[in-house]
């Protein structure tokens, strides 16, 4: 799985995929389910795996909401780009596609940072820093 | 005309911590609206904090207890059956000290035991019924009362309406919401684009009205919070938006000042000003910005309302 700083950077790049900014998201909670020490879902819910990933990570952690609506307007915005994909607001809604994206990597990528999870743990700190 | 409009006629008024400092400019634009409005606002004497998050982090009976003594003080000292907390975190601490009281015993019984030694009477649930400022003035004049008196139309003003994370969540302590028409939705929250579309408004289209802006962690992970809202602004100028709504004054002071550190921090400059949703009415309205207090935002959007004719 890709690092959080290469999802980070993924996230930087403006005109991307509609489909990278979606797998970013998906990652993003695949590193909050694995941080948790659960296995990332495959399943799907409502024909998107991150919006399953998103109920599985906010099980016993309902503070886990604060980015149910996130996630979900990501999932719209994909449905936006690829059923009108020669829409004239495409690429504008492709750039709010890819802050909708960020927006849940920084939320996600915060509280694993306060909860010491992941990439943030005592014991991967060496690998995150190269020290 | 909604059937709660009498109800919310008059009002007790909580106005909380933070609108005695930081949010001092929504405590005196709400104050100024209602005036205009007709809606009156008896202050809860001699409140207290509703427990925000520092107690709740600790022991949240006792912040069920706190948001409690204001209802009881409302309901037993001065007869009011309506709380109007125009704050988020006030508004979310007392609903969900209301549910707690209904669902919890254990709750119950520590709100009991401190009244009793605090020497007031216990609130009992459904003794009020809490609003937000969103609410009075949806409910108490609404779309068309407000078209009425609209004399500064705010036409030409594209909006980004934020609404934070704690208006809506979680769902369960809000179960007036979503019931249909006429509520308010807990995943597409829609007063505020109503009441300032009302006004004469253009409300953008914008996905992250709900987003956490990173406010419980301002201070212990400053850069976080400092990225979390520059996304936001980011956002909301790509939304084509001019000013950013606000309804609470912890999400419109953490915009505000993470504007200007992500400029010295990230070097990520927006040009999106921030002002309260009572502020933009309240100047609709014909109220001058000086009276609503447009000039104690630290974003200052005085000539921008200036050059759209609202100011």
């Amino acid at each position: 799985m890709r690092t959080l700083d290469e999802i980070g950077a993924v996230l930087n790049i403006k005109g991307s995929l509609a489909s990278a900014y979606l797998k970013a998201g998906e990652d993003t909670l695949c590193h909050w389910a694995e941080g948790r020490g659960l296995e990332p879902t495959i399943d799907a819910r409502e024909g998107f795996r991150l919006l399953a990933l998103h109920h599985q990570g906010s099980r016993g952690e309902p503070s886990f909401n604060a980015c149910r609506e996130t996630c979900r307007e990501l999932a719209y915005h994909y449905n936006l780009i690829t059923l009108e994909p020669d829409h004239p607001d495409t690429e504008k809604r492709l750039e709010m596609m890819r802050l909708v994206a960020m927006h849940l990597y920084l939320f996600v990528s915060g509280k694993m940072q306060v909860n010491g999870l992941g990439e943030f743990c005592c014991a991967s700190r060496p690998l995150r820093t190269g020290t | 005309m909604s059937s709660k409009a009498k109800e919310y006629k008059k009002v007790a008024y909580y106005p909380g911590c933070a609108l005695e400092g930081t949010g001092h400019a929504y405590n005196r634009s709400t104050k100024e609206l209602g005036k205009a409005l007709g809606l009156e606002l008896d202050e809860v004497k001699n409140w207290n904090c509703c427990g925000a998050m520092e107690v709740k982090n600790i022991d949240p009976k006792v912040q069920t207890y706190l948001s409690s003594r204001v209802m009881s003080i409302a309901a037993n000292e001065m007869g009011h059956d309506v709380v109007m907390a125009p704050c988020n975190g006030c508004y979310h601490n007392l609903k969900k000290a209301e549910y707690d009281l209904k669902n919890d015993d254990a709750s119950k019984q520590v709100v009991e035991r401190i009244s009793k030694k605090a020497g007031h009477q216990t609130y009992e649930s459904g003794q009020v019924e809490t609003i937000h400022a969103l609410d009075w003035i949806k409910d108490g004049i609404g779309e068309e009362g407000l078209k009425e008196r609209v004399k500064s139309s705010l036409k030409d003003l594209k909006i980004a309406n934020y609404y934070g994370c704690m208006y809506t969540r979680p769902r369960h302590i809000f179960p007036e919401k979503d019931q249909g028409e006429g509520s308010d939705s807990t995943s597409e929250p829609h007063f505020m684009d109503d009441l300032l579309a009302a006004a004469g408004a253009e409300n953008v289209d914008f996905p992250l009205k709900t987003a956490c802006c990173g406010g419980a962690h301002t201070l212990s992970d400053s850069d976080t919070s400092t990225l979390l809202v520059s996304n936001i602004l980011e956002a909301a100028e790509s939304a084509g938006a001019e000013v950013i709504a606000t309804e609470c004054p912890t999400c419109h002071s953490g915009l505000e000042m993470h504007q200007v550190r992500a400029e010295k921090r990230f070097g990520r400059k927006t040009n999106v000003k921030i002002v309260y949703f009572t502020q933009l009415l309240g100047m609709a309205l014909g109220l001058s910005a000086k009276k609503v207090g447009v000039h104690e935002n630290i974003s200052d959007s005085r000539a921008l309302l200036k050059e759209k004719g609202i100011a």
